[in-house]
């Protein structure tokens, strides 16, 4: 028996970098806008989503969207009410969800990704464990609600640095719960400068009007 | 708690990788972890530990070394590395950056592997 040194110098997570690549491709080839959602549990994803999907769907946009959860498939129901197509991912108790899964689950539901304008993945309620894992999106979103606390960015950093845009939802409840959202923006800024802020609330409709700008800016122009 | 998948996804790599280069056994894995990486070594090992079990990195020392974060800071134009761990701010001037040029990575580097010689599956 013989020992040797065996040089690499590989990415650990290279196989899902490369499934991520070749979803964004296709993403990119067929003009979908892909966005993924993270935020840590009860920040308002699905409401924000609901919101920004009826806004989208009744602008004549198409929109498909995959949600991932634990278990059950409560938000998928919830999400499919706004009228786009919906599909539940359950992880059965993984933390994230991995880019393998999202082309399956397109072929799975037969989606034509020429029929879709914009395509939503909305990912576990984790602030943590997503950040490791590109799943083919243009977009990674991360949304922060009044309720959590201005320096939720400064305790989680390496998830909100790897944002392109930032959500603070829940904006209606500011006064009750003494939220600052300028500081909150200072704090997001000093882990990930210069990306956009919006400032929402799924349930007063507050600053969707602007969200909705910027993301119909993000479609490519034909 | 994704240390587990990545010690999976480490394991793969790994395996595939001495396989080719006819080893017989993996005794070192050697890996760089950058402090923004996201995932805790201690919690990697524990991963590490599991996700070999049956196959040729089982009992493997698993070797992590660890990568500060450096950025480069524009009003300093230099690169420098942050005081806090996972800070993006820089040591001098307090300015956070958006171009991080070091801590990110989770990179398998080496292996040191044990090859038959009695059964070369790939003669070099």
């Amino acid at each position: 028996m013989t020992t040797r040194l065996l040089e690499l110098r590989s990415q650990v997570l290279s196989k899902n970098d490369q499934v991520a690549a070749q979803l964004r491709a296709r993403f990119e080839a067929a003009g979908v806008v892909a966005l993924n959602l993270v935020s840590s549990p009860g920040t308002g994803k699905t409401a924000f989503l609901e919101r920004t999907l009826a806004l989208l769907i009744a602008a004549g946009v198409r929109t498909a969207t995959l949600v991932g959860d634990l278990a059950t498939d409560n938000d998928a129901r919830r999400l499919a009410r706004s009228g786009g197509v919906v599909r539940q991912i359950e992880t059965h108790g993984y933390c994230h969800l991995e880019a393998a899964w999202i082309g399956e689950h397109i072929a799975a539901a037969g989606w034509d990704l020429q029929q879709v304008d914009y395509f939503f993945i909305e990912n576990v309620g984790n602030l943590v464990c997503p950040a490791s894992y590109d799943l083919g999106e243009r977009i990674r979103v991360v949304l922060l609600s009044a309720t959590e606390g201005e320096d939720k960015p400064l305790k989680y950093p390496v998830l909100f640095n790897s944002a392109d845009v930032a959500i603070i939802t829940k904006i209606d409840l500011a006064a009750a719960c003494e939220f600052d959202a300028d500081h909150a923006a200072a704090n997001i800024h000093t882990v990930r400068p210069g990306i956009p802020i919006f400032a929402t609330s799924a349930k007063s409709g507050a600053g969707m009007d602007a969200w909705l700008a910027w993301l119909t800016a993000q479609r490519p122009s034909p | 708690m994704h240390e587990l998948s990545i010690a999976l996804s480490l394991v793969h790599l790994a395996q595939d990788a001495a396989l080719q280069a006819g080893a017989v056994q993996v005794k070192r894995v050697q890996i760089e972890v950058g402090a923004m990486a996201g995932v805790v070594p201690e919690a990697l090992e524990l991963g590490f530990t599991i996700a070999t079990r049956e196959t040729i990195l089982e009992s493997a020392e698993l070797r992590v070394t660890l990568v500060p974060v450096v950025v480069f800071c524009s009003p300093c134009g230099q690169e420098v590395e942050p005081t806090n761990s996972l800070s993006i701010c820089c040591p001098l001037c307090g300015t956070p950056s958006d171009d991080i040029r070091r801590g990110q990575e989770l990179d398998l580097v080496s292996l040191e592997i044990v090859e038959d010689p009695l059964n070369p599956e790939q003669p070099l």
